[in-house]
């Protein structure tokens, strides 16, 4: 889960951390008296959770409080399109409106974790403002990491280190060395995945000053973050991800027309690659966990059944503890909970298979039911492809009467 | 007899009064497994279905001679219990808890080390070797079979998938392990495959990788240096967005790091059989046993006396 960038930097500034004076503006107007609280040349910035803003229009310089006002006229209630957001876009609600700064130089300082490593680390450049990426490709020296032992801080000799390579003396490599442990701090209070300052800025008075500032929380942590858990959830737009966060399965929205109910991440990613690779498309992935009962798997085909495309559905489940007849039992229930009248291929192996293929034929629903993953990602496919929806299913024996009765 | 557990192997289950810990104490019990006691802070001195339960990792230990716990603990608490059997001298634990925020497991995974045990996990199915009729996890008993195929993999139900896969071709399992979902695990690819490298029993490798991270291409590494089995393998989320977690922590393609294009390149460029269509993972590690088969019958017939043990095959 991510924080937009106000509700970042207000977190910083509570750990001590400088940032611009600003708030944010739900309107014209807001932004308007925003900027005339300020008393100055503003930036209007869009919040957002997609980086890469500001070519998209999504930060503006303003001189004047009318300037301010057009800016965020131009943004509220748009959808943002920038190079991470997707085609869609994302909608602007608000705008933070905040005092310009006098840069001297940009920075660039994030903390993250070193998953080959098992540690936390700091990346820090010279070269602020570009993505990271962007910098590593241009020069890898430009890159500096300080990996951080578990438990312990970070060391002074490794904050020099940074400012060294950073080319920070005097004041602004003090200013550097505290704003290094705070957000150290911060990181961890917070159970970050992601706390990136970019750019950090240097000014011409040697302050640190944080110009934008992004959060990544553990999605695990919520249980003890639950302040900011609310909050991030709030800000997923999207209702159908929504959903998935507040009944606690993992769903992605892809665009293609045939809906996933796997068991497992692993499985289920698996699952969309199968289809893909035998010329199909998935609607999205969904990974129902091994405790999915009929109100969840309901739930789960709602979503399902609310992406546009969707002709078929594919249920991938391979039993282990999640029993197959149990399984079996929360499908029917679910299918017949959420009105789901499309065809259904069943590919239903492992733990009390035969009892849960039983349970399938004695439903009486049209279900169709494949043994194998390939034949059953086939049928799919197949169904997919039809042009146009086809709710019978009966004739030949398709349907999983006869499946199961081939199947002793 | 596969890595990490032999016939030996004496295991706790750390939260066996819990719902999860209890079903599936039951469950390795059947399999053939020697679970000697359980682990329940404040209800030393009980007997859960049959087996003793003890209030600390260190009763347990000095009373039952466990070398192996697996946890079935509850987020908040998984770390504490880790550690608290790491500190009790447990060479082997396996951490099943899903959800376990990274900045625990990193800490946990300090103490597993400087007390010089190993951690399987966390967010794993744990291991299995059938051959030795030890089952330390929740896979599925009835899908393994004893065998020489080492199976390495990041996730769950998958598997399960290529085991059933390899286990409807008479191919059996020497070890099963689940390193877990995870962003920060204790146990890496790297670790299992120099395990399944000495093992004599174990003839081929099934490494199952998915999006996220770099430990397919730090495993790449490692075989081309060090690994001379045939490795076969597959990895999740060819197709996944980038930017999107794919149910796993680990599983999440970000700053265009950790996608599946980088990592097949990384194993197909180590020698490593890349599978593409997660359906045909046994058949493709089948054809291989075949092809060895018919090149030269009398050569592997003659080359270990541990090669009958392959039964049916």
């Amino acid at each position: 889960m991510n924080l937009q960038e106000y509700q970042a930097k207000s977190l910083l500034a509570g750990a001590g951390v400088a940032v611009p004076r600003g708030r944010i503006a739900t309107s014209p107007d807001d932004a308007d008296a925003a900027a005339r609280e300020i008393d100055g040349p503003v930036v209007v910035k869009a919040q957002i959770l997609a980086g890469a803003r500001g070519k998209a229009g999504g930060i503006k310089l303003a001189a004047t409080p009318e300037e301010a006002a057009a800016a965020a006229a131009a943004m509220i209630g748009r959808h943002l399109v920038t190079i991470q957001s997707g085609p869609k876009g994302d909608p602007v609600e608000t705008v933070l409106v905040e005092e310009q700064i006098s840069i001297a130089r940009e920075l660039f300082l994030a903390f993250t974790l070193d998953r080959s490593l098992g540690c936390e680390t700091v990346i820090a450049s010279a070269s602020g403002g570009m993505e990271i990426e962007e910098i590593a490709a241009r020069d890898p020296r430009a890159v500096l990491r300080e990996s951080i032992t578990p438990g312990s801080g970070i060391w002074p000799f490794q904050a020099r280190t940074l400012a060294t390579g950073l080319g920070l003396t005097g004041r602004a490599a003090q200013a550097f060395h505290e704003t290094l442990r705070k957000l150290l701090t911060l990181f961890r209070e917070l159970d970050c995945s992601l706390l990136e300052i970019n750019p950090l800025a240097v000014t011409a008075h040697e302050r640190i000053v944080a110009l934008d500032a992004k959060i990544g929380l553990d999605d695990n942590a919520a249980y003890r973050q639950r302040l900011l858990a609310d909050t991030a959830r709030r800000d997923i737009t999207d209702p159908v991800e929504r959903e998935a966060s507040r009944i606690g399965v993992s769903y992605v929205h892809l665009d293609g027309n045939i809906g996933c109910v796997v068991n497992g991440a692993g499985l289920a990613m698996s699952t969309v690659d199968i289809l893909a690779h035998l010329g199909g498309h998935a609607a999205n992935f969904l990974d129902v966990g091994g405790g999915a009962d009929s109100a969840k798997i309901a739930a789960a085909l709602r979503m399902i059944l609310q992406e546009p495309a969707v002709k078929t559905i594919f249920v991938n489940i391979f039993g282990g503890i999640l029993r197959c007849d149990v399984f079996a039992q929360g499908l029917i229930a679910g299918v017949k909970l959420a009105g789901a009248n499309l065809p259904i291929v069943v590919r239903l192996v492992g733990t009390n298979r035969d009892e849960g293929r039983r349970i399938l034929t004695d439903s009486g629903l049209p279900l169709i039911v494949e043994d194998d993953l390939e034949a059953a990602a086939r049928r799919a496919v197949a169904i997919a492809a039809e042009p146009a929806r086809s709710p019978d299913l009966s004739p030949g024996g398709a349907a999983c009467g006869s499946g199961v009765a081939g199947g002793n | 007899m596969g890595i990490l557990l032999n016939r030996t192997s004496r295991v706790i289950v750390q939260g066996i009064t819990g719902k999860e810990g209890s079903f599936h104490a039951g469950q390795m019990i059947a399999y053939g497994t020697r679970v000697v006691g359980g682990v329940t802070p404040g209800k030393g001195g009980t007997v859960h279905e049959g087996i003793p339960v003890f209030s600390a990792v260190s009763d347990a230990v000095r009373e039952t001679g466990a070398d192996v716990s697996v946890i079935f603990v509850p987020p908040p608490w998984a770390a504490d219990a880790i550690c608290e059997a790491a500190a009790a001298g447990v060479r082997l634990i396996v951490c099943i808890t899903e959800g376990i925020p990274v900045r625990d497991t990193l800490l946990a995974v300090g103490e597993v080390n400087a007390h010089g045990a190993r951690l399987i996990g966390p967010n794993c199915p744990g291991l299995i070797s059938p051959a030795a009729a030890a089952k330390v996890g929740i896979m599925p008993g009835s899908i393994h079979m004893p065998g020489t195929v080492g199976v390495i993999s990041r996730s769950g139900t998958l598997t399960y998938e290529v085991v059933h896969q390899l286990s409807a071709r008479r191919l059996g399992q020497s070890t099963c392990v689940g390193i877990g979902g995870d962003a920060v695990i204790g146990t890496n690819f790297v670790d299992c495959l120099g395990l399944f490298e000495e093992d004599p029993e174990t003839e081929a490798i099934v490494l199952l990788g998915e999006i996220g991270g770099s430990a397919e291409e730090e495993a790449a590494a490692f075989i081309k240096e060090h690994v001379t089995k045939p490795v076969f393998s597959f990895i999740a989320g060819r197709t996944a967005p980038p930017g999107k977690r794919m149910g796993h922590a680990g599983a999440v393609i970000s700053h265009g790091q950790g996608g599946w294009a980088g990592k097949a390149a990384a194993l197909a460029a180590a020698g490593v059989t890349v599978i593409e269509n997660p359906a045909r993972m046994g058949e493709t590690v089948a054809a291989w046993f075949a092809s060895r088969q018919a090149e030269k019958p009398a050569a592997v017939a003659a080359k270990k006396p541990g090669g009958r043990k392959r039964g049916g095959a």
